[in-house]
């Protein structure tokens, strides 16, 4: 069969010696980091971003994506030991991991994360082998106008379905489209909203954007009330779960495997609403719901299991269409445009060694993930205890350097330290960046798309609703609005991201 | 009134984004916008930065209605202390050289925490620097001077 022989093929390439090592690296550092509390896997990623860009396109993809699932595994460990979620998926895993480290069962707890996240992982990684090549295929049918919607779709449905509130999510989309806007005009090389500094004609880089935003914002908002935490360090002796565990563990892993795949896949929705919706779930079918949040260890499988294929689906869109469906994969695909690679349906086919060999080594990553961990949990807790007055300054260093190397000019490092006070007021004021990132990636194409698709139009801009692929996307993105609109699915909807 | 409007955290949201959309949309003034057909290069920018007032008016008015405060404390020491650390290391980056430059960002930022202990951010920078630039200039490769008029490049 095709997908074997690319599966294969995908092996080859990241089996590798150069390309292992990088996943390796990638996924170790990843956790690293990750674990290290109050940073995210965006902000993981966000700093290091900067590191891979010397690096050729398929190990700095690799190492890339390695980041990005260390970090959410990392994260997990964190929210287990520490109860401090790095982002809003391993909130779920808090409200039960924590609580089992409480009563001394960390180990079980973290055994099962792993568990669960690779079991997750693998579907994951043969659902993108399966899936992606067909909507690859399907969507090199695409003209600007199909685009167009598309990307529409996949915003509103990234602020609408996203944490927080509703109307302020879509202008936070608005406002990344402005932000992207920033630099010279293809069509016209007219430099729009450069301020006369000559280094904006060039856009706002990505990573600035990133760092800016996520990291700088999100190290202000840590440092603003003194940390305090409780690690459970000294009571993780036992780390096999027992059988019954196991037992318990098999269903809500199942389940929240296939809820993840499916949101995951989804543009515009991420990991987050995926463990929040397994959690539910697993609280309605469970026998005796009341374990819940005080240490159930289907609270922790489930979500886990959910938003580890989460993560993995999320690639789906952003590799075959171009599309990111979360801000993490709206770094990845920032990531492959400064790689000089064009997302879309095409990528697949001019690169094929990127994508097989991505895939490839997401599967080794995620195999690496459990044997890496579980010795390394000793060392994870270590790495705990480090107070963040001494982590932050680091995570500084690696902001400035790495946007001073972009384009070795302090500008950036300056653009960064402004995006940065704009992200934190951002925050504060309850505007979620997310959609800000996803707005700001998706710009200039869907300025590129709206200009071709009217311009084929001459002007008429029924062209989005008389095509049919592209009617259907309207029809979707009207839909999710209204859906989100009506009073019971919002209430819904605030209750899975508050209660769980 | 007035003090509360300043910790109404919708009003406040609502008027960043009416800010930036009117300067979005005075900028954009600039750039020809064309016609529907063929865009010019203000067609785009104006159209967002239309619609981001508009939701700032939306914003705006629902925070005057439902008056929601601002949760926590702004702050603005630490937002000051990273936003300054960056702007120095930039700064000095391009003047001293590497070494320089880390070593004030590391002070000026850690000034941001909640507490400053010099013993400690000597030590984390006595380990950092050598770090960054084993990673930095070393692994990566970057031609940056570790000081200049002190050897380097």
């Amino acid at each position: 069969m095709d997908m074997f022989n690319n599966l294969i093929f995908g092996f080859t390439v990241a089996l590798s010696l150069q390309n292992l090592a990088y996943c390796f690296l990638g996924v170790f550092v990843g956790t690293l980091i990750g674990v290290l509390p109050g940073i995210g896997p965006l902000v993981t990623i966000a700093m290091l971003l900067p590191l891979t860009f010397n690096l050729p396109p398929v190990p700095a993809l690799i190492m890339l994506a390695g980041i990005y699932y260390g970090s959410q595994y990392g994260g997990s460990t964190t929210a287990i030991l520490v109860n401090l979620p790095g982002e809003t998926a391993s909130v779920v895993t808090c409200l039960d991991g924590y609580q089992m480290a409480r009563q001394g069962r960390a180990g079980p707890a973290l055994a099962i994360a792993a568990v669960a996240s690779f079991f997750a992982g693998c579907v994951g990684t043969l659902l993108i082998a399966l899936f992606g090549p067909p909507l690859a295929e399907w969507a090199l049918k695409f003209g600007a106008p199909e685009y167009f919607s598309l990307m529409l779709m996949g915003l509103v449905s990234a602020a609408v379905l996203a944490h927080g509130d509703m109307v302020k999510s879509l202008a936070m989309v608005v406002l990344g489209l402005l932000i992207g806007i920033v630099g010279t005009d293809v069509n016209s090389g007219m430099a729009r909203y450069s301020f006369g500094v000559p280094e904006l004609t060039d856009g706002i880089g990505f990573s600035v954007v990133a760092v800016g935003l996520f990291a700088v914002a999100e190290i202000v908002s840590n440092l603003e009330s003194k940390d305090q935490r409780e690690v459970f360090t000294s009571k993780i002796k036992n780390l096999m779960p027992t059988l019954e565990d196991l037992k318990r563990s098999a269903g809500p892993i199942m389940r929240g495997t296939a809820i993840g795949a499916f949101f995951g896949a989804l543009p515009g929705t991420g990991p987050s609403i995926s463990a929040f919706s397994t959690y539910m779930v697993e609280k309605k079918v469970a026998k005796d719901s009341s374990r819940f949040g005080k240490g159930a260890i289907e609270g922790v499988a489930g979500p886990e299991a959910s938003n580890n294929a989460a993560a993995q689906t999320a690639f789906i869109p952003t590799l075959t269409l171009g599309i990111p469906g979360s801000a993490t994969m709206a770094l990845m695909l920032g990531a492959l445009t400064i790689q000089g690679i064009a997302p879309g349906p095409q990528v697949m086919t001019s690169k094929p060694d990127l994508f097989w060999g991505l895939i490839a080594s997401m599967w080794i990553g995620n195999a690496l993930l459990v044997v890496m961990n579980l010795p390394l949990v000793g060392l994870w807790v270590q790495l705990l205890k480090i107070p963040y007055r001494w982590l932050f300054p680091c995570i500084i260093m690696f902001c400035a350097v790495g946007n001073y190397s972009l384009n070795n000019s302090p500008v950036d490092v300056y653009m960064c330290a402004l995006l940065g006070v704009l992200g934190y007021t951002l925050a504060k004021l309850e505007c979620e960046p997310a959609p800000l990132i996803l707005g700001y990636v998706l710009g200039p194409l869907m300025e590129e798309n709206l200009r071709r698709a009217l311009l084929i139009s001459r002007g008429d801009p029924t062209v989005f609703f008389t095509r049919p692929i592209s009617l259907s996307f309207m029809i979707l993105t009207a839909f999710i609005m209204f859906i989100m609109i009506a009073p019971a699915v919002r209430k819904k909807k605030e209750e899975a991201y508050t209660s769980g | 009134m007035r003090s509360d409007l300043l910790h109404n955290k919708d009003f406040l949201a609502g008027l960043l984004m009416l800010a930036i959309g009117g300067i979005g949309f005075y900028m954009a003034l600039d750039y020809p916008f064309g016609t529907t057909q063929r865009m010019g290069p203000g067609y785009f920018p104006r159209v967002l930065a239309l619609i981001l007032m508009v939701f700032g008016v939306y914003v705006l008015f629902r925070g005057l209605k439902v008056a929601e405060r601002v949760k926590g404390v702004w702050g603005w020491r630490a937002l000051a202390c990273i936003t300054a650390a960056l702007i120095v290391f930039g700064w000095t980056m391009d003047r001293l050289g590497f070494i320089p430059a880390l070593v004030a960002m590391f002070f000026v930022s850690a000034y941001a925490g909640h507490e400053f202990r010099w013993k400690e951010v000597v030590i984390l920078t006595a380990l950092m620097v050598p770090f960054a630039i084993g990673v930095f200039i070393y692994a990566l490769g970057l031609p940056y001077p570790l000081m200049v008029g002190f050897g380097g490049y």
